[in-house]
């Protein structure tokens, strides 16, 4: 296998057939794309922000709602390349049935990647709205910026999602990723509470996430707060997505071509 | 034979320590329907997953069209009806093949009326907009095979085709097989239903634990190895009971569970013992591809896989 033999053309076949059974059902799935996080900030950025009021300088729903931004690009980017890509490679032969024409593993791989992290832009956009009439955004003139950020990380959760999903003997085994990699993320790279609060230590270690880059990226950018340092964060999500990539590759290759 | 379809020479697939394929040699000729038979495990799909480059051979040389088989320009000329069926449930009838085609990068506008081709052609005119779960099994199968052939493709590759469906539902397949085979198709089967191949193949080979066992076409394969008749018996009490039964004449003792087979080339003496007694149900027939079958793989059972 050679992974650099992408075509752009048999990469969007694939893309679209996830496209076009999501389109199926997207009313259902818009419904939670909407109303998750429409709860998540009305429940949290109002009920909490009331006794907090400001955090690390700004309002806390705007704080709140450029985390939850991020923290949803990773859920869904991650459950997209963990369990749908689980079922079309293993439940659905769906992969199989694709490697029986001219599309490579190599380029199912990159349109899945790419598949959820457009499914992150969908629900990104989703709650970019409903931050906005919450008035969790301040700056509404960097504020779009935000959206191809979400897709880079997007992109960057669902390479090492598809990469699990290529060596997961069941569903089962999703949790260990969850309770190991995205709890931890959930909890310690910025999303509630500034990374300065933990200890030196702690701080460090959440500097080598992606979800902390993602953060400190999106933030900055729909809100007063200063961004720093955008290309080192842009390096980090794109080393992820990227080397996300040729894991998955080469284990989905190993899985399905023995 | 520089035309061939398929050329394998010294094939070998090894799985860990075991060699699953034992270094194969045979050609499929343009135009006709090639077997491969053999009983569970020998080692068919196998054979078939090396020749559409799912899983790279271990050792000799396997080409498809003249190259490689793991280069993957030889894949929008084939066409592939697996063992499993991989349909997309999402999907309409209609837009698994449009979603199939665009696989092959073939337009939207060609894939249309080549879907009215095809459905026309697996009986499925009408059923274009049902879900794939409202099919029948045989309906599911037939899609499968449309679906194999949105490409055009000249090779036509099949895994079991028929295992699973009622005995209409195979009819119906095996009938549109042979219209593929007369629009100049070629065509691989593999199979361990012996009536299948009887009726569809015009060579094949029989493989077991890796190795092919024969090769040939149906009728001389049968004259080669297995005597014209056969009277199968059953209702005999022991082994005994069978070669006193047969004492005397010129006939082959075999069985399988409780039937007894006898072969010769002249059973009628047997045929007039067997009257005489009524405790016995004996059939008497001409010798099949069954009978070559489990002469060349043995009467045992075999498990899955
Ligand atoms: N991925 C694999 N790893 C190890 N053994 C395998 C693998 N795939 C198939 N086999 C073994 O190879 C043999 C042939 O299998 P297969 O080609 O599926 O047989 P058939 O299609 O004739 O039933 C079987 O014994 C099977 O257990
Ligand atoms: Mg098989």
């Amino acid at each position: 296998m050679n992974v650099f033999n992408l075509a752009p053309a048999r990469v969007a076949a694939v893309w679209r057939r996830n496209f076009l059974v999501w389109k199926k059902l997207a009313g259902v799935s818009m419904l939670g794309n909407f109303g998750d996080p429409f709860l998540y900030l009305l429940g949290l950025g109002y009920g909490l922000g009331h006794y907090i009021g400001d955090m690390g300088g700004i309002p806390y729903m705007a704080f709140l709602a450029s985390g939850i931004l991020c923290s949803s690009a990773m859920n869904t980017a991650t459950f997209e390349g963990l369990y749908s890509a689980f079922t079309r490679m293993n439940q659905q032969g769906t992969w199989e049935s694709i490697l029986a024409t001219p599309i490579r593993i190599q380029e199912i791989i990159a349109a899945e990647q790419i598949w959820a992290a457009t499914k992150s832009l969908i629900s990104g956009a989703a709650i970019f709205i409903v931050a906005g009439l919450l008035g969790g955004i301040q700056q509404w003139d960097s504020a779009l910026l935000a959206l191809p950020v979400i897709f880079l990380t997007g992109l960057a959760f669902a390479g090492p999602a598809l990469a699990i999903c290529a060596i997961a003997p069941s569903y089962d085994f999703f949790l260990y990723y969850f309770t190991l990699a995205i709890t931890p993320m959930f909890l310690f790279c910025g999303v509630f509470y500034p990374l300065d609060t933990l200890p030196a230590t702690a701080q460090i270690m959440a500097q080598a996430l992606p979800l902390t880059h993602a953060v400190a990226l999106i933030r900055p950018l729909l809100t007063d707060m200063p961004l720093t340092m955008p290309w080192l964060h842009v390096t980090v999500l794109a080393a992820y997505a990227i080397s996300g990539f040729f894991l998955a590759a080469h284990l989905a290759a190993r899985r399905l071509l023995h | 034979m520089s035309d061939a379809v398929v050329t394998a020479s010294g094939v070998r697939k090894r799985f860990g320590d075991r060699d699953v394929i034992c270094g194969v040699d045979f050609d499929i000729r343009p135009g006709i329907c090639f077997g491969i038979l053999g009983p569970n495990g020998a080692g068919k799909t196998t054979l078939m997953r090396m020749l559409l480059g799912l899983s790279p051979i271990s050792s000799g040389e396997y080409m498809l069209f003249g190259q490689p088989v793991s280069s993957h320009a030889v894949h929008s000329r084939v066409g592939v009806v697996p063992q499993q069926d991989n349909l997309d449930p999402d999907f309409s009838v209609r837009l698994n093949l449009k979603v199939y085609a665009g696989y092959f990068g073939v337009s939207a506008a060609m894939a249309e009326s080549r879907i009215d081709e095809l459905l026309e052609f697996s009986a499925l005119t009408g059923r274009g907009h049902d879900q794939v779960s409202s099919l029948s099994g045989g309906m599911r199968r037939r899609l499968m095979v449309a679906r194999a052939l949105i490409n055009n493709p000249d090779l036509i590759v099949l895994d079991e085709p028929s295992t699973g469906l009622d005995p209409q539902a195979r009819h119906l397949i095996w009938q549109r097989l042979r219209s593929l085979k007369k629009q100049g198709k070629t065509l691989i089967l593999t199979t361990h239903y012996m009536e299948e191949a009887a009726e569809l193949c015009d060579e094949l080979i029989i493989l077991d634990h890796g190795h092919i066992l024969t090769r040939g076409t149906p009728r001389n394969l049968i004259a080669e190895h297995v005597e014209p008749e056969v009277v199968a018996i059953r209702g005999l009490a022991d082994e005994t009971d069978a070669t006193s039964l047969c004492a005397g004449l010129d006939l082959r003792l075999d069985h399988v569970g409780d039937t007894w087979f006898c072969y010769g080339h002249d059973a009628r003496p047997l045929v007039a013992r067997c009257i005489e007694r009524p405790e016995l149900t004996f059939i008497h027939r001409p010798a099949s591809l069954e009978d070559l079958f489990l002469k060349l793989t043995g009467r045992d059972m075999r498990d899955e896989g």
